[in-house]
């Protein structure tokens, strides 16, 4: 068997590695004649032979299962395989075919043929004779028709309603709720911590619905005025969505976190906006350009928490005309 | 045997003397013209592995529980688009092998597209008569960093969440039509309605890839219609490009190019991770994380975003142009401008209108390289900001007072930058002066 094997190799080899007839003489050669390079060429072999090792490879470690490391794997002898792909086609280039140097004359321009089509152009038009007013008439068919061209774009969304943007699910009675939909207490509220909050029963899945909510000492607080009675034992609820860029502020830096700023703050991780909860959530530092809108709370049957109303502001990032101040 | 076949398809298509020019067409020596070909192979990977991915991805928000093989996500509320990528990552063949070579490739064709640009740029390329060529260039390059946020958006994992949605805050910035626009494209208010993301699925598998092909394929036309440039050298004249045939010379150089920007992109794709996002999570508009940093082709956005000042335009009680717009929208406007109208600046200012088919060395112009190199310092710098928060952590320095000094040196270090370059231009070009007048005294004294 083994014998019969080393037969067919060699038979293999021998055929496929004889040399080459040269041809029949040509006319007259294109490219100029080089001499053999049978070192370069046998390297170029056995770099595609290795392409096809790691090729195949490639292959084996797709089919065998539960071997480890299967992207790694894979990667590495597809990767290799073009590697060696490469390397070979480097030979070929640097060695094994003809360097030749041409040169090749940069296009000039075509004056002539230019005015040509000018004439053609200018003389196509000969018969028009009032010729602004054809072309008003076509600027404005072009216009209407490109304006009927863009209109069906408008259902792609309520582009002529941004008052939706003012819209939360925030209501006098909604109940604060956590992430599994449990009621949130006061009692549960406690100091240097910080809660996201959700309104019961309505979407979370939008800019209005989560909060974030902290508590801090009630003498600490310098609210803006009118707001005295929004943060019961010193329980502040802000909406969680930055005024910049609409991220969720999800950094409370606390003077647990010292020594660089001694406020507690509510901080955006996108770009750092800096939030103060005990002054009604203004800017402290970043980009920010409003405060975070403030949501009234009170304390309802059972110690829940609940919204007294909406919040101090639109919610989210702001936009062209939006009114800072408490949407009606 | 090869005859014949030729002469059968010459008979068929008539098209051998077109073929026999082609063949013979001259292709640059320089390494630096290889650029352009490393984005136009990575694109060609990012369409092979892309084609692949549609074949897994669900562009679908519909939630579901996840029920995988991943443990840590068992049980969680996700999109339908999140698990089918968590799924390509983990549960399909080969899967994650795919999805992290489209990522790096996407990555290495914008970078790829950069350098090229750079190289245009400091040697004059854009000049006449290649200025069309030039701006359709500029324009794959803006359409590549859209196509690419498209592409990280569409897994809805955390990060992808968080880069929405000051998207949508940057569109929303824009004047007048800001809040129509971003209505309009998320079909309704953030995170949007639920075409949305088959919206965002068929500009990024069919509009942008369309587009780019198309205007690439114009560009390589109008590259090969006025030829290559070169550079300045004995033989090299204005009139005749020099270079090497692209049969039988360059066919192995470019294919071996090809093969080792696949070869890199794979071994990349295999041994480096990229995007993990089952470790990021589902997106929440509720969840945020620290340390969120985008691709890093939109670095330099995030930078902008991060050291504008807090500052909005208002007018009474009313907001009309909000934050976002100056670091999301009017600085990458700026930027683009600049591109876009340079090459137009600079005939206007040198007043030449000739042909060049000569590149210049950035030393031969000394303003325009002294402008890009203090350009590309301000754009840098506003990319290095946008890593300020990473420093704070790996470094203990304050973030405030970091980005107090990034507000600063933005605007110093560029002009600083600008003198130093146009000094050393002009430094360069006295040296070679006065070498040549040595070397002509020399010679004439050796001939007496």
């Amino acid at each position: 068997m083994s014998r019969f094997r080393n037969w067919f190799i060699s038979a293999v080899v021998l055929l496929a590695g004889r040399r080459a007839k040269p041809g029949a003489p040509q006319s007259e050669r294109i490219l100029p004649e080089g001499e053999p390079r049978p070192g370069s060429e046998v390297l170029a072999a056995c770099l595609l032979f290795g392409c096809a090792f790691f090729g195949a490879a490639f292959v084996a470690v797709y089919a065998l299962d539960r071997l480890p490391w299967t992207t790694q794997l894979l990667g590495a002898s597809l990767g290799l395989a073009l590697a060696c792909l490469a390397a070979a086609l480097v030979v070929v280039a640097k060695r094994l075919v003809p360097d030749e140097q041409l040169e090749e004359d940069y296009p000039t321009a075509h004056p002539a043929a230019s005015d040509s089509i000018a004439q053609l152009v200018q003389e196509s038009g000969d018969r028009f004779t009032r010729k602004r007013l054809v072309v008003v008439a076509a600027g404005a068919a072009t216009g209407a028709l490109s304006l009927a061209a863009i209109t069906p774009a408008l259902s792609l969304g309520p582009a002529l309603d941004p008052d939706v943007l003012y819209r939360t699910p925030w209501r006098p009675g909604r109940k604060l709720v956590d992430e599994r939909g449990r009621p949130i207490r006061a009692d549960g509220i406690e100091f240097k911590t910080f809660y996201t909050a959700f309104p019961q029963g309505a979407e979370r899945e939008e800019l209005g619905a989560p909060l974030v909510v902290v508590r801090l000492d009630p003498g600490a607080l310098a609210l803006p005025a009118g707001r005295g009675s929004w943060a019961p034992e010193g329980i502040l609820a802000y909406s969680k969505i930055c005024t910049h860029a609409g991220c969720a502020v999800a950094l409370f830096r606390t003077p647990l976190f010292p020594p660089a700023e001694p406020k507690p703050a509510l901080v955006c991780p996108c770009h750092y906006s800096t939030f103060d909860p005990a002054a009604g959530g203004a800017v402290l530092f970043g980009p920010a350009g409003r405060p975070l809108p403030q949501l009234p709370l009170r304390i309802g049957s059972g110690g829940v928490l609940e919204a007294a109303g909406d919040f101090s502001g639109p919610v989210g990032p702001s936009w062209w005309g939006v009114r800072m101040g408490k949407p009606t | 045997m090869i005859r014949g076949a030729v002469r059968r398809l010459d008979e068929r298509t008539a098209s051998a003397p077109l073929l026999r020019k082609t063949l013979r067409y001259v292709f640059p020596d320089h390494w630096s013209f290889l650029l352009g070909e490393v984005a136009l192979y990575a694109f060609i990977v990012l369409v092979a592995t892309g084609v692949y991915l549609t074949l897994f991805f669900d562009p679908s928000t519909k939630l579901v529980t996840y029920h995988g093989d991943y443990a840590p996500l068992q049980g969680q509320q996700m999109t339908e688009a999140y698990r089918s990528v968590v799924d390509i990552s983990l549960q399909v063949k080969a899967g994650l092998l795919i999805r992290q070579t489209h990522h790096w490739a996407a990555n290495i064709f914008i970078a790829a597209i950069v350098l090229h640009l750079l190289r245009i740029f400091f040697t004059g390329a854009f000049r006449k008569p290649r200025e069309l060529t030039y701006l359709i260039g500029v324009l794959m390059l803006f359409i590549a960093l859209v196509e690419g946020y498209a592409g990280y958006s569409l897994a809805d994992d955390l990060l992808s969440g968080m880069g929405l949605a000051i998207g949508y805050s940057v569109a929303m910035s824009i004047p007048f039509v800001g809040a129509n626009l971003a209505l309009l494209i998320w079909g309704g208010p953030f995170p949007g309605d639920e075409s949305f993301w088959p919206r965002m699925y068929i500009a990024h598998v069919f509009i942008f890839p369309i587009l780019i092909g198309l205007l690439l394929g114009l560009h390589l036309l109008l590259v090969a219609s006025r030829h290559h440039t070169q550079f300045r050298e004995r033989w090299k004249t204005e009139k005749a490009a020099v270079g090497t045939p692209l049969f039988p010379g360059q066919t192995p150089r470019s294919l071996a190019l090809m093969s080792a920007v696949a070869s890199l992109l794979f071994l990349l794709g295999g041994l480096v991770q990229i995007n993990p996002i089952w470790l990021w999570g589902p997106y929440h508009v509720s969840d945020g994380t620290n340390g969120a940093q985008p691709d890093w082709y939109l670095g330099w956005l995030i930078g902008a975003l991060r050291l504008v000042p807090g500052f909005d335009l208002n007018v009474g009680d009313y907001t009309l142009v909000p934050n976002p717009f100056w670091g999301g929208a009017l600085f990458p406007l700026i930027v683009f401008l600049f591109l876009v109208s340079w090459p137009f600046l600079e005939r206007r200012v040198t007043d030449d209108d000739a042909f060049h088919n000569l590149l210049d060395r950035p030393r031969d112009a000394p303003w325009r390289t002294a402008i890009g190199t203090a350009f590309i310092t301000w754009v840098f710098l506003i990319f290095l900001a946008g890593a300020a928060d990473r420093a704070t952590v790996f470094f203990g320095l304050s973030y405030q007072s970091e980005i107090w000094a990034f507000r600063i040196l933005v605007w110093v270090v560029p002009l600083v930058v600008l003198f130093a370059t146009k000094r050393a231009c002009e430094e360069l070009l006295r040296i070679e002066r006065t070498g040549a007048v040595r070397e002509a005294a020399e010679a004439e004294a050796k001939a007496l």
